[in-house]
């Protein structure tokens, strides 16, 4: 098996991100408008420049024409859909498409309007037959598994791994709060957070990311063009997609505290960037913190800290925004909500801000200078997962 | 004795479900009603099918020709309820399944005609009683399940062969309730007496003198009917002490209905030892009467899990929530979409995953698949795997959650990964459990259930609950 990338390849050169929240009076179209014109905006190009698209949505539309209508245009426009990694999967795509020299500039879209299926939580994507035999459980249930099964391994005490959770989500909730496109713009105390309802095993209110319509977008060019869109282009490092077997949850050798889908994405994706030590190389993370046991995962799988020490790193506040190792600087699925197409989008959007200097000084990262940042997306559940990481570079080289 | 040989039974189990309903509660809450004692309660997630499959299963090997399935309450009509029985049984397709159905009397219709007849047939009855909240069929009716196999010495040791059987038969209106209605109706009960109690006698001596034998030759007698005035007044006809007059389960479990011949035969036959002649008079519309003569082979089998360990096994449920669980209220359910109905086509094609819970298990690899896969998840052979059934293994809980957001009929889901003790995992919903005293390592069996209903179709699947005496089958 090869996974060769296409580093220094393809860059991003316009982005646009909606704000995030339960926008009752926005449609799809609406917000597709919205993220598609400030991405057009800020590569400084008409959408007839735009020589073909990729649409990432989960559940708000299929084919291509959820896009060519409200843009009211005859394009390529390919819909994809990998659950929770949807976002990211369309600028995967779009960015392959660049690089193949098919086309000169392609947008990558993604958008999700959850708020009109009258249910709280995200509403299941498939519609497609049964026999009545899978799992029914919430993703919240899944994940919560996670947290004991982490805890006895590692011998973390049950009343050390609410403070870890918690302190994860204090640290997505406080970078939100400085951040005028997330959903949730309110700090939240650690008291708050421990003695939310619960809603699934140990798992409160506030160890869940919450649900939220929005959409972002991303303009990719072959890198040598770059400069003629903007003098600070955001390069493709590398992209790495696993569809996992799922077998997890029948497989006695899984053991719930880590995630292989993840942990290979990541590998393959570092390979592809060049990244042997993420730690000092990558200056920092948008990670799908679904869940807060997720999050505690994740830091090991992309190897941010060694098995079984990520809980004392999150304590130290080494993922803190002024931490050595910033995780979700603009407050994550926790305060942002998940849009499931735009979501992996809004992460590249934060790498973009960030690795530009343009993130504003309230919550701008101290490690910019490192020069690389990681987006990172898991769809599904523990055991049965896709996972989605990229790296991106503001240098070439 | 003349026409039936040794016709009698092979083996019988029944399955009382785990939940009680204390009767005081019922009248604490409408201010009338209850009773003294409890009530068997079938859980939100079981029914009629479900319960007498799960009485089959407490059933040592059987091989019938035919399964015959008789319930007032089916969870289907038109379509046979047997074959779903069939199915979770693992029977081969040349065994016939037939429903008996619709009223009391074709439980013990169908235990009699079987031992009149020639074949080896497994006879299940099942029931969920329920009437209008503070009826006396809501506080005197329970819900259990009883399986017997009739057979022939041939086929092998008769537990209790038949001596005799009477009958007899007449029209009256007792009770009676129109299809699609929720609950029975009944006539003034001092009416019913005077049919009921000559329909006994008529019955009792015809059962008698089939058998050739005298009412002081009886040793244990088990009278049962829905009329419960009509066996007060019987029982000092029959010519039988007040002391043989066998257990009827009225404090415990409740009248079951079509079960409930098969229940407190069970009962009786789990305690009553060898060499003992034993009568049953059934009263629903008629009266039937079952001679029996227990064998020897009864004192070599112990009951895989008797009706005694099954009464004593038990938790209770509030009174809410069997109103809810009966629909009789509805409660306000998860903001969450309720789970569409299932693909006939797929149930079909995976009917031994979703029926028989059989899994694969790869031959190079050993590895266990559930549910059964075509490629090996270690190793990657293709279409080499052997069948898996699972239904039967014991487990422990590798990890489990307690999901309060999911859809379910009774919120909250407890969900765990079972590891099989033989091999094999598996993340299954639990039941018949209290989370708060749930523990990771927890033995548990597995238990053939209603996940739930959509566009009328039951979607029927196993789940997981803690072994608490002995293990079904």
């Amino acid at each position: 098996m090869s996974s060769h990338g296409i580093k220094d390849q393809v860059a991003i050169v316009g982005m646009g991100c909606t704000k995030f929240g339960e926008h009752w009076t926005l449609g799809t179209d609406d917000l597709l408008l919205w993220s598609t014109s400030e991405a057009l905006e800020s590569a400084g190009i008409e959408k007839d420049e735009v020589d073909a698209y990729w649409l990432g949505t989960a559940m708000s539309g299929n084919s291509g024409q959820t896009l060519s209508r409200p843009l009211s245009m005859c394009k390529p426009v390919t819909r994809v859909e990998n659950y929770c990694a949807t976002g990211s999967e369309a600028l995967r795509n779009a960015s392959y498409a660049v690089a193949s020299g098919a086309y000169d500039v392609a947008m990558a879209v993604g958008v999700e309007k959850v708020k009109d299926s009258g249910y709280q939580g995200l509403v299941g994507a498939s519609h497609a037959p049964t026999d009545g035999t899978a799992r029914t459980l919430s993703a919240a249930a899944m994940f919560a598994m996670c947290a004991p099964a982490y805890g006895n391994k590692y011998g973390v005490t049950d009343e050390q791994m609410r403070e870890v959770l918690a302190r994860i989500s204090w640290k997505n909730h406080q970078n939100g709060a400085r951040n005028e496109r997330a959903q949730f713009r309110k700090e939240v105390s650690m008291e708050t957070i421990c003695g939310a309802p619960l809603m699934a095993g140990d798992l409160g209110v506030f160890d869940c990311s919450g649900v939220a319509d929005g959409s972002a977008a991303a303009i990719v060019v072959r890198a040598e063009d770059a400069l003629r869109y903007t003098d600070k282009p955001i390069y493709i490092k590398g992209l790495s997609f696993l569809a996992g077997a799922g077998t997890g949850n029948a497989d006695p050798d899984y053991d719930y505290t880590w995630f292989p889908e993840i942990n290979a994405a990541a590998k393959d994706a570092y390979a592809q960037a060049g990244v042997t030590d993420p730690r000092s190389q990558i200056s920092m993370a948008e990670v799908h913190d679904c869940f807060t046991p997720a999050e505690l995962l994740i830091y090991e799988d992309l190897g941010f800290a060694e098995r079984g020490t990520a809980w004392k790193e999150v304590l130290n506040g080494t993922f803190d925004l002024d931490g050595s190792m910033p995780v979700n600087p603009d407050g994550g699925l926790k305060s942002f909500g998940h849009p499931v197409g735009a979501s992996g989008l809004r992460m590249f959007f934060e790498n973009w801000l960030q690795l530009r200097n343009d993130a504003p000084p309230e919550r701008r990262i101290t490690t910019a200078d490192r020069g690389l940042g990681l987006v990172h997306n898991l769809g599904g559940y523990p055991g049965e997962m896709v996972s989605f990481v990229g790296v991106v570079g503001n240098q070439l080289g | 004795m003349y026409a039936l040989g040794m016709r009698g039974i092979l083996d019988l189990a029944a399955y009382v479900p785990y939940w009680r309903l204390n009767r005081s509660e019922i009248r604490a809450t409408f201010g009338s009603g209850g009773g003294k004692g409890t009530r068997a309660v079938a859980s939100f997630d079981e029914d009629t099918t479900t319960i007498g499959t799960e009485a089959a299963r407490l059933l040592g090997s059987v091989s019938p020709s035919a399964l015959w399935f008789a319930t007032v309450s089916p969870a289907y009509l038109d379509k046979t309820n047997a074959t779903t029985i069939h199915a979770a049984l693992r029977f081969d397709s040349d065994v016939t399944a037939l429903d008996w159905g619709g009223s009391i009397r074709s439980g013990v219709g169908a235990l009699m005609t079987a031992l009149r007849g020639n074949d080896p047939v497994l006879v299940v009855t099942a029931d969920i009683r329920d009437g209008l909240p503070t009826s006396a069929d809501e506080s005197s009716g329970g819900d259990a399940a009883a399986a017997i196999m009739v057979g022939s010495d041939s086929e092998g040791p008769l537990l209790a062969e038949v001596l005799g059987m009477g009958s007899a038969t007449e029209e009256f209106i007792d009770r009676w309730r129109l299809p699609g209605d929720r609950r029975s109706k009944v006539w003034e009960e001092r009416f019913g007496e005077t049919r009921y109690v000559p329909l006994g006698e008529e019955a009792w001596n015809a059962g008698l003198k089939d058998a050739g034998i005298t009412a002081a030759e009886i040793d244990q007698v088990i009278i049962t009917s829905s009329h419960a005035r009509s066996v007060r007044a019987i029982s000092s006809r029959l010519g039988v002490e007040a002391d043989k007059i066998a257990l009827d389960y009225s404090e415990t479990i409740g009248y079951t209905g079509s079960a409930h011949a098969g229940l407190a035969l069970t009962g009786l036959l789990e305690t009553v030892g060898a060499k003992k002649t034993i009568a049953l008079l059934s009263l629903a519309d008629g009266a039937d009467v079952l001679v029996l003569r227990t064998t020897d082979a009864i004192t070599k089998r112990k009951p895989v899990r008797s009706v005694a360990t099954q009464i004593e096994a038990r938790a209770d449920v509030a009174y809410g929530k069997f109103l809810s669980w009966r629909e009789w209220v509805t409660l306000e359910p998860p903001r969450r979409p309720e789970p569409g109905r299932i693909s006939a086509s797929i149930s079909s094609r995976r009917e031994d995953w979703k029926y028989g819970f059989v899994g694969s298990r790869d031959r190079t690899s050993n590895a266990f698949h559930l549910p059964p896969a075509r490629v090996s998840m270690k190793g990657g052979a293709v279409d080499d795997m052997d069948p898996a059934p699972m239904a039967a293994e014991i487990g422990t809980i590798a990890t489990f959650t307690i999901d309060r957001i999911a859809y379910s009929p009774s919120p909250p889901i407890v969900f765990a990964v079972i590891d099989f003790e033989g091999g094999g995992r598996t993340a299954v919903e639990m039941c018949d459990v209290d989370a708060e005293s749930l523990k990771m390592g927890d033995r548990v069996e597995m238990t053939f259930r209603r996940l739930f209903t959509s566009d009328g179709i039951h979607n029927y699947f196993w789940k997981a609950r803690p072994v608490r005496d002995g293990v079904a089958k």
